[in-house]
């Protein structure tokens, strides 16, 4: 913890209200909003409402098809996190051994990013249809029976790819800012003492990243959980089955296309219970083994 | 807020304050080609008259617009026109008090609502069981045939002569594939709207009780032998590599345009692409199955319908009214029908359009209509509703996708989807 | 420029190359791709596989889509369609960026009561997506008077902790000692966040910037509620506009120019930033 900070009193509270603020209208009150949504029966329009408790709660918990998307989402969710944060940290450090065309790969690197949802969905179909896709025909013709539209494990496989794709340049960019920000003189000083590149990274280079790769931990899983649902949404529909069909999908499919919005509301609390117990978990476990400064 | 004295005058003393036109916001859902012709059909109603101004607004997919406007009425700011595709209708119907009905607009504003000049397998649809016409039928469509006239011949088939049953169907799709002029022979855009809504309809067999729920909550009766043998058939030609699934809802389409498909069926909607990829098409009507009593009954429109909002004053009433009524105006139908591909919605249109010899130059676009007026339409043919229908299509396309992977015969999808859905009606219905 | 802090030998160096290379190719294709394709007419677009080599209709599609054809569909123009995104996605990035430092230095460099509910109160929020929070807020913009306006398509999308959390630790990581020694200078907070925080900070305010710029760029489902005219439009919604899967016909060569418009700038930002990054490398060598 810092020993050293500013004595005034007001200041801070000045300097938190933007964010408190922001903070209160625009997430504690749609979140008590979904909460109290959640126990009442109501249909779409909100012309007759009836308070029912916790029958949501209990509906939802008892409906197979609920835990079939927890377990998709801890599927879903390990794998999109672990995949694009592994991916981006090797080629943040391979691009800071470059010396010419760094800056070219680095910016080539944060493209996707720009790419809009809408457009990423409209360019998915036309590479990876199973009929039409620009690519699906090269996959067919080595001889693999690429069908994602009726073969569930075969669209995980292209839902996590999307979206491992799409997050890739984000963490990129954290990382090569985090590598930066390393004083080169600790990484010549382990050169010195003869210990090899790879255990240079390990023992020095990792170590001095983890406040932000523990950033990305964070942001990551919260990109996994519920970022993810637009891309779902235009690569696979949730489908085939309920194959893809992850909790946030769940939450927008019955609130959103069925109109059931007790049920929806109460996924959505369940939910905010898992990711604030996650956050906690994330802060109090993880956060006590990340070396600041 | 204050403003400054001058403007205000400056406000008061406008051209603009005297002649106030009320303004009739219209949400709506249509993209591509069909929003421009949203925007032109706003823009000569507002031309035509000088006391009210219709703005268009585009809100997204139809889920989005629907969406948009129930967050907007529980905010008490609905729109005044709402556009609600086919599947919400029953929603619609469900929300007494956040709708008016059209035919009340109509006869408010001065204007006889006279039934018998509309095509009653369209206004059907959208009106409650004794008649009273709910929402005003803006673009529908109903499932016809496509083929690829050179496929055809490279096959060996009669090019003039599309299939007629779905027996006809499999053999000629078998023949395209097995004779190499294309690796797939059959595809189709949505199994629920086209091979389980109007299956039923155009075979006259029942998909629900209570007239498929036009006349009370429904229960699902699509696990009976009739759909169970269709289904087989295409489960069968699906591990063939005959037909090739393309997707719930329209992606199939692509593969027929690509030149991948030699036979789709998909809505009449859709020949603009078609027409647009250049492929030498032509088309058919839907087929039926000729074992099926009765078959070909007619069929039932897709698509979506205009809902008034309740609340509002009466001058946006009027307007709605005037503004309803031009858009059943032949002209007006005329161009809509032919520009967009959607079926016209009065006699009077389909008439003139037949008149100016548009459809001898485009067959395709008299193909759904006749469909539609073929025979009066029986208990099970005028459509099907229900308080949760894109749930029940959702369930549907899970337990089909199911057995297009082999993982189940169709008995069991249909009996799976069945059950599945009847216990999601009776959640839905307040059970 | 100075040697990067993992120094390679000259093999090393060759294989971070390949590694890059394979990396950019895969990451970069569907881009390359949309690039394509807005070098085609609508009937080679309509009739996939989409060859991978750039066609001839490229000119057309350009001229047609600058010449007024994206108007006659999404009634407003390009110009306006692109700089309302603009608009939008500056005021999402400078928001953000403010409130988000503000509130990071509060929590990081001031002790005062209620400081670690705060720190909860902003960081659980963290998870809370548009999607599931959409409606409820939908409600408080109606109050607030804010449809068809800049503010409300901007702040909702201010309120997320992502920002903050970077930056608080981003603060944790900077030496007791420095801010020990400003004090003994006698520099106040505004001084210490002017002379010695800010320049340290370039290289993550670059980053948020354009994570956040990109993020309002990319908007669809808010713009769409909020906005009820054509005149306050942003690309995404022209784009879908045109898009039609279904029933009509849909102008595809425009799609793919109009989906290039909408990529351009945020990767313009990219570049753009690229100095930042650069510069803050060279104020970080400590």
């Amino acid at each position: 913890m810092r020993r050293t900070v500013f004595p005034n009193k007001l200041l801070p509270w000045l300097l938190l209200a933007p964010q408190l603020a922001v903070t209160l209208i625009f997430f504690y009150w749609p979140a008590l909003q979904a909460f109290r949504q959640s126990m009442l029966k109501e249909d779409a329009f909100g012309l007759s409402t009836k308070f029912v408790g916790l029958a949501n709660f209990r509906k939802v918990l008892a409906d197979p098809a609920y835990l079939n998307a927890l377990k998709v989402t801890v599927v879903f969710s390990l794998a999109v996190a672990l995949s694009a944060m592994a991916i981006a940290l090797f080629l943040a450090v391979q691009v800071e051994k470059i010396r010419c065309g760094k800056g070219f790969y680095r910016t080539l690197m944060i493209w996707p990013y720009a790419v809009a949802t809408a457009i990423a969905g409209m360019l998915w179909l036309f590479l990876f249809n199973p009929g039409f896709g620009t690519l699906a025909a090269p996959m067919r013709a080595l001889g693999f029976n690429w069908n994602p539209l009726l073969k569930g494990d075969q669209a995980m496989g292209l839902v996590i790819a999307a979206a491992t794709w799409k997050q890739i340049s984000y963490n990129f960019l954290f990382f090569v800012a985090g590598l930066q920000a390393i004083p080169k003189s600790l990484i010549e000083a382990a050169a010195i003492d003869g210990a090899s590149r790879r255990h240079a990274f390990w023992t020095i280079v990792f170590p001095l990243l983890a406040p932000t790769t523990f950033f990305l931990l964070v942001v990551n899983t919260v990109y996994a959980l519920f970022d993810t649902f637009g891309i779902i949404h235009a690569v696979t529909g949730g489908g085939p089955g309920r194959a893809t069909e992850t909790l946030v999908y769940k939450v927008y499919n019955d609130g959103f296309v069925n109109l059931m919005m007790g049920e929806s509301a109460a996924q959505s609390v369940i939910l905010m219970v898992i990711v604030i117990a996650l956050t906690a978990i994330q802060f109090r476990f993880i956060e006590r083994r990340v070396h600041y400064g | 807020m204050r403003y400054s004295p001058i403007l205000i005058a400056a406000f008061a003393l406008s051209p603009l304050a005297a002649e106030a036109k009320t303004e009739i916001t219209w949400w709506h859902a249509m993209s591509g080609a069909n929003n421009e012709v949203v925007e032109k059909i706003a823009a000569d109603f507002n031309a035509s008259q000088e006391e009210y101004e219709v703005k268009p607004v585009f809100k997204g997919t139809y889920p989005e617009t629907l969406n948009a406007g129930i967050a907007a009425f529980r905010a008490g700011q609905a729109p005044d026109i709402m556009q609600v595709f086919d599947v919400g209708t029953g929603v619609m119907m469900a929300a007494q008090g956040a709708v008016k009905p059209v035919a009340d607009v109509l006869t408010e504003a001065g204007y006889t609502f006279d039934k018998s000049q509309y095509l009653p397998g369209i206004v059907g649809y959208y009106s409650t069981p004794d008649g009273t016409m709910l929402s005003f039928p803006y673009n529908s469509s109903s499932p016809i045939l496509y083929y690829n006239k050179d496929i055809f011949q490279k096959a060996g088939l009669d090019v003039d002569n599309p299939p007629k049953t779905w027996a006809e169907v499999w053999a000629a799709a078998r023949k395209i594939k097995e004779s190499g002029a294309a690796e797939c022979g059959y595809t189709s855009t949505w199994l629920t709207w086209i091979h389980t809504e109007n299956f039923a309809a155009w075979n006259n067999v029942a998909w629900g009780t209570n007239e498929n729920g036009l006349a009370g909550t429904p229960e699902l009766q699509i696990d009976s032998p009739l759909y169970a043998k269709h289904f087989q058939e295409i489960a069968d030609l699906a591990k063939e590599g005959v037909f090739v699934y393309g997707g719930r809802t329209s992606e199939a389409k692509q593969n027929f345009t690509s030149g991948q498909c030699g036979i789709l069926t998909e809505s009449s909607g859709g020949l603009g692409d078609v027409i647009k990829s250049g492929i030498n098409y032509g088309t058919g009507q839907l087929p039926y199955d000729e074992t099926a009593e009765g078959a070909p009954q007619n069929t039932t429109p897709g698509g979506a319908s205009l809902w008034v909002m309740a609340g509002k004053s009466d001058e946006v009433y009027k307007g709605v009214g005037e503004f309803f009524n031009y858009l059943s105006q032949t002209p007006v139908q005329e161009y809509l029908h032919q520009q967009s591909g959607y079926l016209p919605v009065t006699f009077a249109a389909y008439e003139a359009t037949k008149a100016s010899g548009f459809y001898d130059k485009n067959p395709g676009r008299e193909t759904p209509i006749l469909q539609m007026m073929g025979k009066p339409p029986t208990e099970n043919s005028k459509g099907v509703r229900a308080p949760n229908l894109p749930q029940l299509r959702d369930i549907q396309n899970e337990e089909y996708e199911k057995m297009l992977d082999g993982q189940q015969t169709a008995a069991e999808a249909l009996k799976n989807a069945q059950e599945r859905g009847n216990a999601a009606i009776k959640e839905a219905s307040g059970g | 420029m100075a040697d990067s802090p993992l120094d390679p030998r000259g093999g090393a160096r060759m294989l971070a190359h390949f590694w890059m290379i394979m990396g950019v190719i895969v990451i970069v294709f569907p881009i390359y791709y949309v690039l394509i394709a807005s070098t085609h007419t609508t009937q080679e677009i309509l009739r996939p596989p989409l060859p991978l080599t750039p066609g001839s209709a490229g000119l057309d599609n350009y001229r047609a889509a600058f010449n007024g054809e994206i108007r006659q569909i999404g009634g407003v123009s390009v110009w306006v369609l692109l700089m309302n995104t603009t608009i939008m996605a500056l005021g999402i990035a400078v928001g953000k960026i403010v409130i988000s430092m503000m509130s990071a230095y509060a929590i990081v460099f001031f002790r005062f009561p209620l400081r670690v509910a705060c720190f909860w109160l902003i960081f659980i929020t963290l998870m809370l997506p548009v999607e599931v929070r959409i409606m409820p807020t939908y409600k408080v913009m109606v109050t607030l008077g804010l449809i068809d306006s800049y503010a409300g398509l901007i702040m909702p999308l201010i309120a997320s902790a992502t920002a903050t959390l970077l930056f608080r630790q981003f603060f944790m990581t900077i030496p007791d000692e420095l801010l020990e020694a400003a004090r003994v200078d006698g520099a106040g907070p505004w001084r210490f966040f002017r002379d010695i925080l800010w320049p340290l900070s370039l290289t993550n305010v670059a980053a948020i910037f354009v994570i956040q710029f990109i993020y309002g760029w990319t908007q669809y489902l808010w713009p769409l509620l909020v906005t009820n005219s054509n005149d306050m439009n942003t690309i995404v919604i022209a784009l879908k506009k045109m898009i039609s899967f279904a029933d009509a016909q849909t102008p595809w060569n425009l799609v793919m120019v109009t989906s290039v418009l909408a990529i351009a700038p945020p990767i313009l930002v990219v570049v753009l930033m690229q100095r930042w990054f650069v510069k803050g490398l060279v104020e970080t060598e400590k």
